[in-house]
């Protein structure tokens, strides 16, 4: 089976900062790919590249067979994208900023009443639809990022942090929620939190400026390294030892 | 197609999420109205005709629109939805226009509020109702053009204040390039070319010669082409400054 997701010798320059440096690797369809590194190891910058907000200054990401260098409609329309930080309008009620997406998303009038109650459901925002979502909690706020990136179904899912400033019920349930997705899809989470990588990836790298220091399952990981926990091993290969 | 009426409809609802459009609209009105009546010298000049009320629109859009426009993309880059909005299937013209099309519809709602000038002017008199029209064509035009510069310098920051500044004066050079206040410096140094090709790029100039009532080709060109091109840099702008 070709992979859904395949990054091809990708690299960012900003100026003379390479902030991501010729990075491969390939993830499938049933694969939840855990993406850590330290702050500033090339992790966002990734992200913004596949989702085809930024131009790579190299390389390429293909993803669902579109290159984003040559097709970036095809796979901004192939994957669902969380960025960093969960942005969304903060006029708009958290349905009529999931109705603007769905049909932006090429959902037919007629579909996107049930492709946003779906998404409402799966990420139990029930309780505000009809709020401004700059008056939501943080957690709610995720949670409609999280509900934008799902409300086409997409085949690829690329969530930066979507567990960031969760509570610990919170955190438990977008898990769930990833875990549930996960054998259709392809999905690649960034996050610091690495007990969340043991709890949901079938697959965990270890990127540093902007280059894989490791890549396996969070036990081989383990295994390689001799070390108790994915902890000692991240402070071991991002060298804080 | 579908997409631009997507955005249109999600950045004109925006206008009005906010009391920024009530408040536009009512600013807009009184101003107009007190400067067409005490400062234009609507009753006293004694003629049924609008001149007194179009020719301080160029003034009035030098910082209203601005503050139209100043949201349109410094906004989003700040929260962070310019790249939501990005990572959405949609191109960069339909970004573009879809965001300025909402602006220019949302002056152009200001505009129409201003029927009854139009409808006093003829219950008090006959006026050309055609050179009104011109007019108010012509208003719209520029308020556009004004537009699309306010847009263009607006996706260059992040901060709304920076890009209201910074559009109102460069309004200001557009509004006045063919007018003596600028002329008069030019003239004394810059080859005769320079100075007539500048004095072109007045919008006065373009807006006075509607504002008689004729519309002339190559004035519609002149602020069609402006917001044209104001536009497409608007986008390289983006394009450029979205990593940041």
């Amino acid at each position: 089976m070709s992979a859904l997701l395949s990054i091809q010798k990708l690299t960012k320059r900003f100026g003379p900062i390479t902030a991501v440096d010729g990075l491969e690797f390939e993830v499938g369809r049933g694969e939840v790919l855990g993406f850590l590194g330290p702050n500033g190891a090339g992790k966002s910058t990734t992200m913004k590249m596949i989702s085809g907000f930024l131009a790579p200054s190299a390389g390429t990401a293909v993803v669902a067979g579109h290159d984003v260098r040559m097709a970036p409609q095809a796979v901004k329309a192939a994957i669902g994208y969380l960025p960093e930080g969960a942005p969304a309008y903060p006029d708009m009620t958290p349905l009529s900023f999931l109705s603007f997406v769905a049909r932006i998303r090429g959902l037919a009038d007629g579909e996107v009443k049930d492709a946003v109650e779906r998404v409402i459901e799966q990420t139990r925002l029930t309780q505000v639809v009809m709020q401004p979502i700059e008056t939501l909690s943080k957690g709610y706020k995720r949670r409609v990022g999280l509900a934008q990136a799902l409300v086409h179904d997409p085949e690829v899912l690329i969530l930066d942090e979507p567990t960031d400033g969760l509570d610990p019920n919170q955190k438990h349930e977008v898990r769930n929620l990833i875990m549930s997705m996960a054998a259709e899809k392809c999905i690649v989470v960034s996050t610091h939190i690495l007990e969340e990588v043991d709890a949901v990836c079938s697959r965990a790298m270890i990127i540093a400026r902007g280059r894989v220091l490791a890549d396996g399952t969070p036990e081989e990981l383990k295994a390689r390294s001799g070390a108790a926990s994915l902890d000692d091993f991240f402070r071991e290969v991002t060298g804080h030892a | 197609m579908r997409n631009i009426g997507l955005i249109f409809r999600r950045e004109f609802g925006a206008y009005f999420a906010t009391p920024l459009a009530y408040i536009f609209i009512v600013i807009f009105l009184v101003m107009a109205g007190t400067l067409t009546f005490f400062v234009g010298g609507f009753l006293a000049r004694d003629q049924a005709d609008l001149q007194p009320f179009f020719g301080f629109h160029p003034w009035l859009y030098l910082f209203l629109v601005p503050a139209l426009s100043m949201r349109l993309w410094a906004e989003d880059r700040r929260l962070g939805t310019i790249e939501l909005f990005l990572t959405l299937p949609i191109t960069m013209f339909e970004a573009v226009v879809g965001k300025f099309l909402a602006a220019w519809a949302f002056t152009g709602v200001a505009l129409a509020l201003t029927c009854p000038f139009w409808i006093s002017v003829n219950y008090l008199g006959n006026p050309d109702n055609g050179v009104i029209l011109a007019s108010y064509i012509g208003s719209y035009l520029m308020a556009g053009a004004y537009l699309a510069i306010g847009s263009l310098i607006s996706a260059m920051t992040k901060n709304q204040v920076i890009a209201f500044v910074v559009a109102a004066a460069v309004c200001f050079l557009f509004t006045v390039a063919g007018s003596p206040i600028l002329l008069n410096y030019f003239e004394n140094w810059a080859p005769g070319g320079l100075v007539e090709a500048i004095a072109n790029f007045g919008f006065l100039t373009h807006f006075d010669a509607i504002q008689r009532g004729v519309i002339d080709l190559r004035d519609v060109i002149f602020f069609g082409s402006a917001i044209v091109i104001a536009l497409i840099a608007n986008a390289f702008v983006i394009d450029w400054k979205k990593a940041e």
